[in-house]
């Protein structure tokens, strides 16, 4: 029943954006169609997710298929159903979201585009998670790629678009070709492409290490991890921003998912794989927050962003991934806890953040933090939604970000008493990346919602902005309430993280509850307190505030008295000392006068973060590759009948060559 | 009923005290220039005539600006009754405590600098950018310390890991444990905004960290942030006390020794300030890095 509840979600989602197709360019009636069809089949998904947590019932289904190692074979486990429910509640928000920022009224071009793929890509990934077959599994990841591809390229007629577009389907398809290559040598170890666990000892070390790197590398390139991470920033900070949330909050954990899903099935690791993984997550979880901190595009920033926090979901699953190879279960329920709870975590709070990017924009018409300020007053929901997005991300108590940092922290404690110094150092370090990390978000996120919704408006557009509209503000209060929720109430969630843990460490038996080993009931305890506290010390300042009396008044200049709203502190002033300190790895541009005599004349500054990887990197790498396959321009024509000679003569050679 | 006589004294001893602890290491300093100085309850004094005063709020200002105080009081009032002071265990403990800690101090810190964000002054958002700069380095510098503290006790509890069990470790690891207590120094100087990282008395705005963030602030919610910084100055000290005084038995007679402890660290923190000069800001980030060596060097000594 739960894998039927769940196909039938997948079919609503895939054809949601299809009756829209047949109304007019300028009707809104198939977007509410669209509207429907996604709440419908989001809420029979998680009926059919909290059917199989409640009553733990599962009963695979498999179909034959006509395709040589195929096979329609899917099942849900604790592991498929903790990765559904940000698909189907992320994706049902951003439909709803859609209905007043991507306005079909407004956007008659492509507005039907985007919800036909919006559908798609639902469907798409909940495929791949409930995948139990390697070929159905590719289909799935395909239809999710490819549909991403055309909801990134939504704008077309822009260039900047079709750019971001295209370096992401090359990306999504350089990644789709390394899991061709996991999946050939997984059939060629297990014999089938049955997604089953291998044997521990039927595969060579060789076999399993090949298969490991190679799905380190699809997937890690899916995930975003740096640096792997080329595509991502273009593609979500050019997006439509429900596209973006998704993007970002959704489909970056299919990666992980993959990640995930094999660790599990390849037999007992070396502790080696553990601490590559955990190697990328640090690397990807510092320069990702520093790189976020050097941007001055909201939603650029919000993307490097995220591949900080793929790195701390690599840090849980690096510890865990050690944990199997040592045979200790604190670390495995612990890493594994952090980590998945911060999938879901990262799924919340960077959805939030994106759909109030996208409120802002909407409101603003710009990107760009160091011309808006202000919007607390014009937007104040939005303002409200994204502090509670800010905070949550920065792991800060009392929201849900605190509890899966929490988690992780505690599982690189315990690894602490490891004898090993490869462990323990290791250990150590990442416990130091995990703290600058976390202080770094800080800084990152005070700058931008500083400069974004506090001080005064630089600029028109920023001063009459308007608040959005209330299916906008609906869909980022949804989000708002599970951030609080999983926060103060982490006990509600421990038993669906110990239904995951087992699904991951199938052999593992009596595995202690992650409630057993961390202490979330004093967590959730002292969110309350913090709660609480707060209020109450309002109430005080508030009292006293009454009592003595309040005037209002410009604020204090220091003396000066003439200042406009352009000696406000910029988001690039507020970076500066952090972008120098991280000069060696953000390479920043400074443009600044140099000629400055008795009597200088008109001069400009400048400073702008690039990404050193794509621009110093893959760009220079593929335009060598590009002239070199120019050699290759002779075979191509352009014209049909020798393309058809091509196969002909090709199909000949097959023949005779078996 | 130990425990509740233990946990009474605490409570009421870290509400207390702290505002002292500024006020000696004000007199100590007074001493050094050959002045008298402000009393050494001038703290107190300052408090109860703030929360009694008006509040000026700039029209510029959004709720957040009001958040900020609240916050840091907040959040540094629950920190407090986390560190053990003479008592065997804090008021709040549990494992993974340092890690609520640190975290509660950040989520002060996101709400003070935000708030001096959203008066639009140039001066404050000069503040909370240094603010939030540097404690991305004193972090990493207190979190090292905190692993050799819990690699050596095999917890990760404040209590226990500051607890009795340490004496013994003092002869066994006592270079670690060195090199985490100066760390730490050097970060309670940093977080407090103390001279060499900031002098609390300059008059020249451009070159403050903290004081000038919180340029904006009047009456009672300048109160709440002075209570609040004091608050976090005896939460730092309290600490430092303990790892250089494990606690022996869980003895009444302790408390004393203990305030007497925080009291030499006051005027430590006072002839600190009268011998040494501001670090030029730029120099500032250095000296943090160093103290993360110093605690990084701490954990390495312990791999074996």
């Amino acid at each position: 029943m739960t894998e039927r509840l769940v196909l039938l979600a997948i079919g609503l989602a895939a054809i949601s954006g299809v009756p829209g197709l047949l109304f007019k360019r300028d009707s809104m009636t198939g977007q509410w169609i669209a509207a429907l069809f996604a709440v419908a089949a989001s809420s029979v998904g998680i009926g059919g997710i909290v059917r199989f947590w409640v009553l733990d019932e599962s009963r695979p289904i498999t179909l034959p298929w006509h395709l040589p190692g195929a096979e329609f074979s899917v099942a849900v486990d604790g592991l498929s159903a903790f990765f559904l429910l940000p698909i189907f509640l992320v994706s049902m928000l951003g439909n709803i979201y859609g209905l007043g920022y991507w306005k079909q009224t407004e956007h008659p071009q492509n507005g039907r585009k985007l919800r036909l793929f919006y559908g798609l890509l639902t469907a798409g990934m909940a495929v791949v998670v409930v995948a139990r077959n390697g070929f159905l599994f590719l289909f799935g990841w395909e239809i999710m790629a490819l549909s991403a591809f055309f909801l990134v390229a939504t704008e077309d007629h822009r260039q900047d678009a079709r750019e971001a577009g295209w370096i992401y389907l090359v990306a999504t398809h350089t990644a789709t070709l390394f899991l061709f290559a996991m999946f050939a040598l997984f059939r060629g170890a297990s014999g089938s492409l049955a997604l089953v666990p291998l044997p521990d000892n039927g595969v060579s070390p060789a076999m399993a290490t090949a298969i490991f790197i190679l799905g380190l590398l699809g997937f890690g390139l899916k995930a975003g991890t740096m640096p792997l991470h080329v595509w991502l920033p273009g593609a979500h900070s050019i997006a439509p921003s429900h596209v973006s949330a998704i993007m970002s909050g959704v489909i970056l954990k299919m990666g992980v998912y993959g990640l995930f899903r094999i660790t599990s099935l390849l037999p007992t690791p070396p502790v080696e794989w553990g601490a590559v993984i955990m190697a990328l997550g640090g690397v990807s979880g510092v320069l990702g927050i520093v790189f976020a901190t050097g941007q001055r595009d909201l939603k650029r920033m919000l993307a490097y962003c995220s591949i900080e926090n793929i790195g701390i979901i690599f840090l849980g699953l690096g510890l865990a991934v050690i944990g199997r190879s040592l045979g200790r279960v604190d670390l495995i329920v612990l890493g594994m806890s952090g980590s998945l709870l911060h999938v879901w975590n990262h799924a919340l709070f960077k959805s939030l953040l994106f759909l109030c990017a996208g409120s802002v924009v909407h409101a603003a018409h710009t990107r760009e933090i160091d011309d808006l300020g202000g919007l607390a007053k014009t937007m104040p929901w939005t303002a409200l939604c994204f502090l509670v997005g800010s905070v949550a991300i920065c792991g800060l108590p009392p929201l849900n970000g605190f509890v899966s940092e929490f988690l992780t922290y505690l599982s690189l404690i315990h690894n602490l008493d490891e004898r090993g110094p490869v462990s323990f150092a290791g250990g150590a370090l990442a416990a130091v990346a995990l703290a600058l990390i976390g202080t770094l978000a800080v800084a990152c996120f005070v700058k931008v919602y500083g400069a974004v919704f506090l001080g005064v408006a630089r600029s028109a557009p920023a001063r009459h902005a308007r608040e959005s509209d209330s299916t906008m503000i609906a869909a980022m209060s949804v989000l708002v309430a599970c951030c609080f929720v999983i926060g103060m109430a982490p006990l509600l969630i421990a038993p669906v993280l110990d239904k995951a843990v087992a699904a991951w460490a199938p052999n593992l038996t009596d595995a202690p509850h992650v409630l057993a080993l961390a202490p979330l009931n004093w967590i959730a305890g002292m969110a309350l307190a913090l709660v609480a506290a707060l209020l109450f010390a309002s109430l005080l300042l508030w009292g006293l505030t009454r009592k003595g009396g309040v005037a209002s008044s410009v604020t204090w200049g220091c003396g000066y008295l003439a200042g406009t709203p352009k000696v406000q502190y910029t988001s690039s002033s507020f970076a500066q000392i952090l972008v120098g300190l991280f000069s060696w790895a953000l390479r920043p541009q400074i443009h600044k006068p140099t000629d400055l005599a008795l009597f200088p004349q008109g001069a400009d500054f400048h400073s702008e973060v690039g990404d050193p990887v794509l621009d110093e990197a893959v760009l220079p790498a593929f335009g060598v590759t590009a002239r070199l396959f120019s050699l290759f321009k002779v075979f191509q024509q352009g014209n049909i009948q020798t393309y058809l000679l091509y196969i002909f003569i090709a199909l000949i050679a097959l023949l005779v060559w078996r | 009923m130990d425990t509740i006589i233990h946990n009474t004294i605490h409570i009421l001893l870290a509400l207390s005290l702290p505002p002292l602890l500024l006020g000696i290491t004000n007199k100590t300093k007074a001493a050094f220039a050959g002045r008298v100085g402000p009393p050494v309850l001038q703290l107190y004094y300052d408090l109860a005539k703030l929360f009694q005063k008006g509040s000026v709020y700039s029209t510029t200002t959004t709720w957040v600006f009001r958040a900020g105080p609240v916050a840091g009081l907040v959040t540094a009032t629950i920190a407090i009754l986390m560190i053990p002071l003479a008592n065997g265990s804090a008021p709040i403990s549990f494992t993974g405590d340092p890690i609520l800690l640190i975290y509660l101090l950040g989520l002060g810190r996101f709400f003070t600098a935000s708030a001096a964000l959203d008066t639009g002054s140039p001066f404050e958002g000069m503040g909370a950018a240094r603010e939030v700069t540097f404690a991305c380095l004193a972090e990493p510098a207190f979190v090292s310390g905190l692993l050799v503290l819990a690699r050596l006790s095999g917890t990760f509890q404040l209590s226990s890991m500051l607890g009795s069990e340490l004496t013994p470790h003092w002869s066994v690891a006592g270079a670690s444990l060195t090199l985490v207590l100066v760390s730490w120094f050097i970060i309670l100087l940093a977080e407090n905004s103390r001279i060499p990282f900031d002098d609390p008395n300059t008059h020249l705005e451009l070159t403050m960290i903290h004081e000038v963030m919180v340029l904006d602030h009047s009456g009672p919610g300048l109160g709440m942030i002075l209570y609040g910084a004091s608050l976090k100055l005896f939460l730092f000290g309290a600490l430092l006390v303990r790892l250089v005084f494990p606690p022996t038995n869980g003895n009444l007679l302790e408390w004393p020794l203990f305030v007497l402890g925080m009291l030499a660290l006051a005027v430590l923190i006072g002839i600190v300030e009268s011998t040494m000069a501001r670090l030029r800001l730029t120099h500032v980030p250095v000296l943090l890095v160093a103290a993360c060596l110093l605690s990084a060097f701490g954990v390495i000594l312990l791999v074996r």
